[in-house]
């Protein structure tokens, strides 16, 4: 995920659906009883705004296209012609891939880094998610002196700059037994760190949406709070967790500043995103790896983004509009 | 056990298992203070649910800003006071001086075009056949890493002398019709420019989704009033549709401006930050990790977050006025 967050105080927020209308959906456009000379002139405007969306969606997918065509290109003809030749030219290989990934160390071997972004990602986004239900629990149902205060401030928390804590973070860490005998340990407490403010705000603004009375009832009925939290709130929330959890997995995956700092170029733990920013400036030159790396590190965030691509702007809309 | 500890499935496995048991146990605390009676059972489902959340928040976000505001006062290698010589640096030291300018001019740009392209092209596509797919076109960039964005406009900005064929999409364009091919990447000042495009190809379907439902938000009897009024679209858009989505207009463009504000991976992807193309993101990281002066790298840290500050500041009173409004 793009560092785009989608929380803000700036408005009410959206009624936790139990079904999920699709947001990208459109909606008919409304009838127009309208003159024919000004039908003339509507039609002439829309074909003007047709074209224009058309060019902005041409510019705004033709970079990715050329990328995936150039990654099956061999590489003497990437090297030689531009990737538009594929159509009258076309030759098409997986040596790209091949290489980049089971290659040898300097074109990449991204296997490695691949199975690194995996293990960094799923626990980076299964235990803020967690730890953030948890703690909107206690936000949004528990009474307690002082509630409000802390949760602004844990709001507030998320106008710190990632790189105001990077340092003192790395440094509690760096040179523990713990630390040496786990290796992304760090990464995902890091992850898990940065991730609590947000999740914590989207899931409360969700968990404040279930009717009192649905909870003062189940207390009557002499429901702990255990109960409370894992038979009534868990299956009312299923829509929110997942936005949250689909919004922190891509941007786990996409990330480079934690991934680059809590590794320090080991190897061993670095992310695909490091690896190839470094093959960036390392092998700048070589658009047979890069190209089919980029792609190899972005297959995983756009299948789950169109799989899920509903729930992921749900997500988004939860923190600004309301709807 | 090799399992667990030497394989990085196995590792994840131990960890989420590990983490598992440690919520299983506080689970089973709570459940236990359940069955007390009185003041105490609030206080333990307190600890039990907020707990290891406001644990973490405090040992790894609020200790780690507080100690790089101290270290942004002492020297390189955080023995010594040195008062604000840091700061002195990085608002004097040329270099700094370049990404201070470069910086702005992202935080200018970006949400000013990504905002602009997101509302034009939603309403162009609103309530068309083609909308859920021409929507997923644009929104398709947010789903890519910087990394990814970097190398595939990158690509698009490669440039060969005149003399070869041109592989990178804009070059070849240029030389087509008769130009010079351009060293987008290498020549400032321009080559600011054209990073800042990719960011604002990213934030683009951000800002789209996001005033698209503010604008099918509006409700449909104001719209059909002013269309029996016979007003034309200019008029629509400027007295109907932007004060409408006015907050959501806020909300993107503030958004947008503080993501910008921490931009790193383009600049480091695409350039290094060579050819005058450093921000004050990047230069925290050379600052404490390239060149192990945690002095200058905190410095620069805690101008980013000072930086911050204005651009909530308004979101929030934004936030407080439309409440009024609305009377909410």
């Amino acid at each position: 995920m793009s560092g785009t967050t989608p929380a803000n105080p700036a408005v009410a927020v959206g009624r936790p659906a139990t079904s999920v209308p699709d947001p990208m959906g459109g909606r008919p456009a409304p009838t127009n009883r309208v003159t024919t000379s000004s039908r003339a002139k509507k039609t002439l405007s829309t074909r003007v705004g047709s074209a224009v969306a058309l060019v902005i969606a041409v510019l705004w997918t033709l970079p990715t296209a050329g990328l995936l065509i150039t990654s099956v290109r061999p590489e003497g003809q990437i090297r030689s012609t531009g990737w538009w030749t594929f159509f009258s030219d076309p030759a098409f290989t997986l040596d790209n891939y091949r290489e980049v990934v089971f290659g040898r160390a300097s074109s990449g071997a991204l296997a490695n880094f691949f199975m690194n972004s995996l293990t960094i990602t799923v626990p980076a986004t299964v235990i803020p998610l967690v730890l953030a239900i948890m703690a909107a629990y206690a936000f949004s149902v528990l009474q307690w002196k002082g509630r409000d205060t802390v949760f602004v401030l844990v709001f507030a928390l998320q106008i710190v700059p990632l790189q105001m804590a990077l340092i003192p973070l790395l440094r509690i860490f760096s040179g523990t037994a713990v630390a040496e005998a786990f290796p992304f340990l760090s990464i995902w407490v890091a992850h898990s760190i940065f991730a609590l403010p947000l999740a914590v705000f989207l899931l409360h603004n969700f968990m404040a949406e279930v009717p009192r009375e649905l909870i003062e009832a189940a207390r009557v009925d002499g429901a702990g709070h255990v109960t409370l939290f894992f038979r009534i709130m868990l299956p009312l929330l299923v829509p929110a967790i997942a936005s949250f959890a689909i919004f922190q997995f891509l941007w786990v995956w996409n990330d480079l500043l934690v991934g680059l700092t809590f590794s320090g170029g080991n190897n061993q733990i670095q992310p695909l995103t490091a690896r190839l920013s470094e093959m960036a400036g390392s092998r700048g030159q070589d658009w047979h790896l890069l190209t089919s790396g980029a792609f190899v590190s972005m297959i995983v965030p756009l299948v789950v983004f169109f799989a899920l691509q509903k729930y992921f702007v749900r997500g988004l809309l939860a923190g600004s509009v309301k709807g | 056990m090799d399992f667990f500890l030497y394989s990085k499935i196995g590792q994840m496995v131990l960890a989420l298992l590990a983490f598992a048991a440690v919520v299983a146990v506080l689970m089973l605390g709570a459940r236990v203070a359940d069955r007390v009676a009185g003041r105490t059972r609030n206080l333990w489902a307190l600890l039990v649910f907020a707990g290891p959340a406001l644990l973490l928040l405090g040992v790894g976000l609020i200790y780690p800003a507080g100690r790089t505001i101290v270290m942004s006062f002492m020297d390189r290698r955080s023995e010594e006071w040195v008062a604000l010589d840091n700061y002195a640096w990085v608002l004097n030291n040329p270099e700094s001086l370049r990404a201070f300018i470069n910086t702005f001019w992202w935080v200018i740009l970006t949400p000013l075009v990504a905002t602009v392209v997101g509302l034009l092209y939603a309403i162009l596509i609103d309530g068309k056949r083609f909308e859920k797919v021409a929507k997923s076109l644009l929104f398709m960039p947010m789903a890519i890493s910087f990394v990814g964005a970097g190398i595939i406009w990158k690509f698009v900005y490669e440039y060969r002398g005149a003399a070869q064929d041109q592989i990178g999409l804009l070059n070849a364009v240029l030389v087509a019709v008769g130009l010079e091919p351009v060293r987008f990447l290498q020549d400032g000042p321009w080559n600011t420019f054209f990073l800042i495009f990719v960011m604002i190809w990213v934030q683009a379907g951000f800002a789209m989704v996001l005033l698209s439902a503010a604008i099918k938000a509006i409700p449909t009897d104001i719209v059909e009033a002013a269309r029996l009024d016979g007003v034309s679209p200019w008029q629509m858009f400027r007295s109907i549709t932007v004060p409408s989505i006015r907050p959501t207009l806020v909300v993107v463009v503030t958004t947008i401006s503080i993501a910008t504000l921490k931009i790193f991976d383009i600049t480091r992807t695409m350039t290094g930050a060579r050819f005058g193309t450093q921000v004050l993101a990047n230069q925290m990281y050379d600052q404490s990790f390239t060149f192990g002066n945690n002095g200058i790298g905190s410095a620069t840290a805690v101008v980013i977050f000072v930086l911050v500050i204005p651009i909530i500041v308004y979101n929030v009173r934004q936030m407080l006025r439309n409440r009024e409004v609305r009377g909410a």
